[in-house]
């Protein structure tokens, strides 16, 4: 008797049990919002699933009006819904990715991912090659430079979205202040003009931040650096590395007497030491990208008593008979190898924020420097007049231009790692342990010994 | 050590049955053997979690270190290759140097701080003393990443007090998180973690000194000093021993306060800084989960070397892990 009344409070527990199993979410991966070769259907969705019967493609992206985009993508699809997580901004998210990667399993049907860390992961089989998915069809909406940043040969590894042409942005009041009536057009203008604030007791002229190592590659290849020669789809295998070349020593030097000379700050960027700093005007000048103007909005910059002091003008040239465009950030959308259905896929990440009604709320909000040259081309964008610079036409006059003229930049198969060293180095040049050229030979060793103990052939 | 000696207890008694049941009959001995089932289900829980979270990932983790992957080569076997590799790794040497210097540093600030708490504590019956020792043990309550976060707003050039205290004297506030400072500055921070920890274990084992001891003592003409140097302290040197062995595994695998600093730190924190945060990098960043298993392993052979030649050589004293 009292054995068949635990059998029978055994099988209903046993039916609760599964019962509850039966509920719980299928398919979608705990944490990562959707594991790859997810089920046609995920649930684990940060948005609203529109068309439930539609296969969903999962989605990992940090861009803060992720929510509205994904919303404009799936109310106009009935064939695919995208299911959006945000997985984390940069760092936090690739340590995530780069797990799923090594593990086979975990990573979204699509992941968004800045276009210097794309040949880290093609080398590492991740990424899907949507030109055989229809890419070349959307070739035509961006710039030449736009387009090489995501491809390597004539595969395509990304569709992108947004970029970071450079500028220089600036106090009006302090340069008002300090006498400087046109904007520095070039690097040996810029370093004068930081001396005679300098000597004026004013404020750092810039910043030689040691965690925006992204920011100094671009500077190095602006003077004609070329650090990497790679080409995944030739030879994978092959890799030349240049860091300690003329240009790369010119420029680190050129930073490093600034930053020993004490006329910019040593300070982080992205930290609030930093951020309150360029508030307070510490700082007369922010070598920056197109993306600036919105990320320092977000974090209170310009709201005020500092509001309406900022502008912009063209980054500094070496030789401004030959300006160089070049780029800091951006980011694209990319297929995983894990992806379910990959051509599914692809047109999530070939669809996702390019329509215009995602696009002009990324531009207005600043949220993005949106690729797409429908956006660049049309005269709302170019002319409009941009809050945080006072009213400047800032697009028409310093971004779209700057766009145009990037050619693209080629990028090492291991990015982070390239890009902690050359960190390393830039505190030791703040610290004023190191000087540029030395900074850059030191760097050249590391680089080689690691390429070389990951097998490749470096040249 | 109470705990000691009841275990060896239980064991000698445990010894003891199964003496016995040998020379009894088949029905107690399926008794006895029943007993040992029971008991082994009781360890059962403890065991299967053991097993799946701790023994199943280091034999899994030891696995991995053999292989050696590449980013442009597939996985290879090599036995030791990854082994030599981190202790000729001057990433991983300078990390280990930095816990080593400070191991070195840390551990004799902290004790004497938690010693002279704990002495001055126990010496002193006022009702500040409880008051007095539920502040110093406060920190220890606070989560180690709230704690370093709160340093770091302490050490702010910018937000923190330091730049009010500065501006005082009309200086410039110190940079505390520097590549110059950022040693002190931590010993600072995990001190004032830990110390009051330490102290309530000093001061849980000078409650269990028997007072009688004191009472002749002082009899005997011995002052406060006196009393606490060559009395106390000598009669707690067990927990002395135990709490260094803490200090001493947990400094060096020293992780969690660098790693949330980093980030204000400018650059003084890399990502080599300590082994432990050497081997997170190199898994989750550069992606060679197989090496950062081999420096894992190599760390833990290192602590288990220091932990073993310090226990060597304070074997008498202490009988806690004798």
């Amino acid at each position: 008797m009292k054995q068949t009344r635990s059998l029978l409070a055994a099988a209903a527990i046993g039916g609760l049990l599964t019962a509850l199993v039966g509920c719980s979410p299928s398919g979608g991966g705990g944490g990562g919002g959707g594991g790859g070769g997810s089920a046609e259907h995920a649930t684990n969705c940060t948005n609203k699933i529109v068309v439930k019967s539609a296969p969903t493609v999962t989605v990992w992206a940090w861009y803060p009006n992720m929510a509205k985009v994904v919303d404009n993508f799936n109310n106009a699809h009935k064939d695919v819904q995208a299911c959006w997580r945000n997985a984390g901004a940069g760092g936090p998210e690739y340590d995530k990715f780069q797990t799923a990667v090594s593990a086979g399993k975990g990573a979204p049907d699509v992941v968004m991912l800045e276009a210097d860390h794309l040949t880290n992961f093609e080398i590492q089989n991740a990424l899907v090659d949507i030109s055989k998915y229809g890419a070349d069809k959307i070739k035509g909406n961006f710039s030449a430079g736009a387009w090489k940043d995501v491809s390597a040969g004539s595969a395509v590894y990304a569709a992108p979205i947004d970029g970071g042409p450079m500028a220089m942005i600036y106090r009006t009041d302090i340069f008002k202040k300090y006498g400087i009536t046109t904007p520095p057009k070039t690097w040996a203008e810029y370093a004068a003009d930081a001396a005679k604030v300098k000597a004026a007791g004013g404020p750092a002229f810039g910043d030689l931040g040691g965690n925006v190592p992204a920011l100094m590659m671009a500077l190095e290849i602006q003077k004609g650096a070329q650090p990497f020669v790679y080409d995944y789809s030739k030879n994978p295998k092959d890799i030349s590395i240049k860091l300690n070349d003329q240009p790369s020593k010119d420029v680190l030097d050129y930073w490093a007497g600034l930053s020993q000379k004490g006329l910019v700050g040593k300070q982080d960027q992205f930290t609030t030491d930093y951020i309150s700093g360029v508030v307070n005007g510490k700082y007369a000048t922010y070598i920056s990208a197109a993306w600036a103007p919105g990320y320092l909005t977000g974090a209170g910059v310009g709201k005020g008593t500092d509001k309406g002091k900022f502008a912009t003008a063209p980054l500094p040239q070496w030789d401004p008979a030959n300006p160089v465009s070049v780029n800091w950030g951006g980011s694209a959308l990319a297929v995983t190898t894990q992806a379910h259905d990959k051509a599914l896929a692809a047109k999530v990440a070939m669809g996702l924020y390019a329509d215009d009604a995602s696009l002009t709320d990324g531009w207005k909000t600043q949220t993005i420097f949106p690729l797409n040259q429908n956006v660049l081309k049309s005269s709302d964008f170019i002319n409009a007049k941009i809050d945080f610079f006072g009213g400047q036409t800032a697009n028409k006059d310093v971004y779209v231009p700057a766009e145009n003229a990037y050619k693209g930049f080629v990028y090492p198969p291991f990015t982070v790692y390239y890009y902690a060293q050359l960190q390393n180095q830039l505190t030791a040049i703040n610290g004023g342990k190191i000087g540029g050229a030395a900074a850059a030979d030191a760097l050249q060793a590391t680089i080689v010994k690691y390429a070389k103990s990951q097998g490749f052939n470096v040249k | 050590m109470t705990h000691t000696a009841t275990a060896v207890d239980t064991r000698g008694s445990a010894t003891r049955a199964a003496r016995t049941t040998t020379r009894r009959n088949p029905s107690q001995r399926r008794a006895a053997r029943r007993q040992a089932l029971i008991g082994w289900a009781f360890v059962l829980p403890f065991a299967v979690v053991f097993a799946v979270f701790l023994v199943a990932p280091l034999v899994y983790a030891f696995y991995l270190s053999l292989f050696t992957k590449g980013l442009a080569t597939g996985t290879q076997f090599s036995l030791a290759g990854n082994y030599v590799q981190a202790f000729t790794d001057p990433a991983f040497l300078k990390g280990l140097w930095f816990v080593v210097r400070f191991v070195v540093v840390l551990i004799p600030v902290q004790m004497a701080v938690s010693l002279a708490a704990a002495l001055v504590l126990d010496a002193i019956t006022t009702r500040f003393a409880r008051f007095a020792r539920l502040t110093i043990f406060l920190p220890y309550a606070v989560p180690a990443v709230i704690g370093a976060l709160m340093w770091g707003f302490l050490y702010s050039p910018i937000f923190g007090p330091t730049q009010q205290l500065a501006a005082l004297v009309g200086a410039n506030a110190p940079v505390l998180l520097g590549p110059d400072t950022i040693f002190g500055s931590l010993v600072n921070v995990v001190t004032w973690q830990w110390a009051g920890y330490y102290m309530i274990i000093i001061y849980a084992a000078l409650q269990g000194v028997d007072a009688t001891i004191y009472e002749a003592a002082r009899i005997d003409g011995a002052n406060a000093w006196q009393l606490a140097f060559r009395i106390k302290v000598p009669m707690v040197a067990n927990s002395l021993v135990l709490i260094l062995v803490f200090a001493l595994i947990g400094t060096l695998q020293f992780f969690s306060e660098p790693q949330i600093l980093r980030p204000i730190a400018n650059g003084s924190i890399t990502p080599d800084f300590t082994p432990n945060i050497y081997a997170y990098n190199v898994a989750f960043s550069y992606a060679q989960f197989n090496y950062a298993s081999a420096i894992s392993f190599a760390l833990g052979f290192v602590v288990f070397l220091c932990v073993f030649v310090f226990l060597f050589f304070t074997r008498k004293r202490g009988s806690v892990f004798a």
